[in-house]
């Protein structure tokens, strides 16, 4: 840490330290920048390894990609698709939807509009960040606990997409938190001297204002959901998803399926599994893609 | 705070609307905060059915039933305990599907869970700070607005991809070829191909946090260290790395929580076989792991396996807790520095 160099040590400077002081920073340059390249070389990796098994699934196994999409899960892996774990995981990411958004937002919104700056107020704050470092695992077991064998829903969709809606919600409330930061206070200050009250300032001058950030985070959040397996196949997901699910049914989803294809030990499934994948990761992008096209058309400066 | 406009409702508004608009404010308020209440309720309701379903495996019956059952009896029920306390703590073999002698140490679940967590760190630690520094100090503005994003890309990979990562391409691809040249063989599941995805899966974090502390450091101290004729790499070690270590510190506490939590690329990297070992080639099976395997298996409510669920997340729990604890408390000294 404290090393300083002691180069300089000698009083005057000569040609030959400063060469060394110059490839020390040249190789120290080298080193951090190949440091920072590692992590997306390994992204391109990953990709490459995904595209890769997938190639070799569709064109030397022969998986057909309309079967794959079309139909349920299967014993034989020619015959194995992916569609009631899709469906499974919209039926998921919309129940998480309306589940985390209001409780978030209203939640951010009391935080940063209303809250009084006390103890209690710090403290549940305090709880916030502590709950975003909880392992989504715990949700799993939470909700299998409470809403499975508590209130015995059973290993339904509806108490897979509790799990996930707990899990992402300290996500929407910081974004949503950040977002009503944002804007300017001069903003409240001038709807509250009209004779507003706080509600109708929050209605309808500060949550407009604050909306594209809000919604930005909450698709960010729902991209993590959409992801998530752990909670799943505790909450008791089917890993084999047959049957399209609706909210009150056992329920698959793409994560759960694409877990049980990689576990098996027959390799065909490894292909499938990153069939699976490639299908996951086109709609995180699309998702990441949604999100950013609205932080960048709908956000104004104020 | 809130009462501003009832003092004077202003021209045109009659005091009952205004009366009324207040009146929906504070109901508001009172729905808003019940909404927040809901957080620090799940924190409760984690803790309740954690250690409610953890006494369920010591004993015979979950704590809420015992409860109900001696309350409705009015007398102290008496309790069978199943598991003895020591065993779960310091017994060496966790094996709970045994037919005659089922054990249930978790130092075995612990063990694996730390072992991948510390590998991790190797990985993420270095390579996530060595990062952070290239971002904040070295990177042109251009550089440094795609290369952050790319990064943190990293973080939005799904772990289960990260898990398949690692059967499909880290171990046969990249550590099987190395290994054999040293005359080591490695199975397809191992510790060090979860070792490695849990590390990269975790650099955005280090390398992200790390930079805003960085980036922090006011850049008074960068100038003056110049003008004493210190290089680039000199700034860079001396002064910003020192200047910043409470944000790098608290970065990788984060780093190394998420490590411990991380439940689908380590049950698919490492495996689902308990052994208490040190070894990087061996099959392990991690707290998470072993919850997601059992849960595959589907346990009955009551029966000692699912109880021993939540025995283990609860263990689980608490150290991901005391993580982020450290965490916040070198957060918040962290900016007293820099206000």
């Amino acid at each position: 840490m404290a090393t300083v160099s002691t180069d300089t040590d000698s009083g005057v400077l000569s040609d030959a330290d400063l060469r060394w002081v110059k490839r020390k920073e040249v190789l120290f340059h080298a080193t951090l920048f190949l440091a920072s390249v590692f992590g997306v070389a390994m992204l391109g990796l990953l990709v490459f390894d995904v595209l890769f098994e997938t190639a070799v699934g569709v064109l030397v196994l022969g998986i057909d990609v309309t079967t794959f999409l079309t139909s349920g899960a299967s014993r034989d892996w020619e015959r194995a698709g992916f569609l009631p774990a899709i469906i499974g995981s919209v039926w998921l990411v919309l129940l998480t939807l309306i589940f985390s958004f209001f409780l978030g937002v209203s939640t951010a919104t009391y935080l940063e509009e209303y809250a009084p700056n006390t103890r209690t107020v710090r403290l549940i704050e305090a709880n916030l960040t502590n709950l975003a470092g909880v392992p989504s695992v715990v949700y799993g077991l939470l909700a299998l606990g409470v809403f499975v064998n508590g209130l015995r829903l059973g290993s339904i969709l509806l108490a897979g997409s509790i799990a996930l809606a707990l899990l992402v919600v300290p996500i929407v409330i910081v974004a949503s938190q950040e977002a009503l930061r944002a804007v300017p206070s001069g903003v409240r200050d001038g709807s509250l001297a009209t004779g507003a009250t706080r509600w109708q300032t929050v209605r309808g001058v500060v949550l407009p204002a604050a909306l594209p950030g809000i919604v930005t985070g909450t698709i960010l959040a729902l991209a993590r959901a959409i992801g998530e397996t752990a909670p799943l196949i505790m909450v008791g997901a089917v890993l084999q998803a047959r049957q399209t699910p609706d909210p009150f049914s056992l329920f698959g989803s793409m994560p759960t399926m694409i877990y049980y294809w990689a576990f098996r030990p027959i390799t065909e499934f490894h292909n499938l599994a990153a069939l699976g994948i490639l299908v996951l990761l086109t709609i995180l992008v699309g998702m990441y893609g949604v999100a950013f096209f609205v932080r960048n058309r709908y956000e104004r400066r104020l | 705070m809130s009462t501003d406009a009832t003092t004077d409702p202003g021209p045109g508004i009659t005091g009952d609307v205004a009366a009324a608009d207040q009146r929906r404010d504070r109901l508001i308020r009172r729905v808003l905060f019940g909404c927040t209440s809901i957080t620090v309720l799940t924190t409760i309701a984690i803790f309740v059915v954690l250690l409610d379903n953890t006494w369920g495996f010591f004993f015979d019956a979950t704590f809420s039933q015992w409860l109900v059952r001696s309350v409705t009896s009015l007398t102290v029920e008496g309790l069978t305990q199943r598991i003895a306390v020591t065993e779960f703590l310091f017994d060496t073999e966790w094996r709970p599907s045994h037919a005659d002698d089922p054990r249930f140490g978790i130092m075995t679940l612990v063990s694996a869970t730390v072992l991948i967590t510390v590998g991790a760190a190797f990985v993420s630690i270095p390579i996530g700070t060595a990062a952070a520094l290239y971002l904040s100090e070295y990177a042109s503005v251009r550089t440094r607005k795609y290369l952050k994003p790319t990064l943190e890309v990293l973080a939005g990979v799904p772990t289960i991809v990260y898990g398949f990562f690692a059967v499909s391409f880290v171990t046969p691809v990249l550590l099987r070829p190395v290994l054999e040249l040293f005359g080591l063989s490695i199975g397809r599941n191992n510790v060090l191909s979860a070792m490695v995805v849990v590390g990269i899966m975790t650099i955005p974090m280090v390398a992200s946090i790390s930079e805003d502390a960085m980036r922090a450091v006011p850049d008074d101290l960068r100038n003056g260290a110049y003008a004493l004729g210190a290089s680039k790499y000199e700034v860079s070690t001396s002064v910003v790395l020192p200047a910043s270590i409470s944000g790098i510190f608290a970065s990788y506490i984060l780093a190394v929580s998420r490590a411990i939590g991380e439940t689908m690329a380590v049950t698919l990297a490492a495996g689902a076989t308990p052994t208490l070992t040190a070894n990087p080639l061996a099959e392990v099976q991690t707290m998470t792991a072993y919850m997601v395997t059992t849960m595959r298996s589907t346990a009955g409510v009551g029966s000692i396996t699912y109880q021993s669920l939540f025995a283990v997340g609860l263990v689980l729990f608490l150290m991901t807790l005391v993580a982020n604890l450290i965490n916040d408390y070198i957060k918040r000294r962290y900016r007293e520095v820099y206000r």
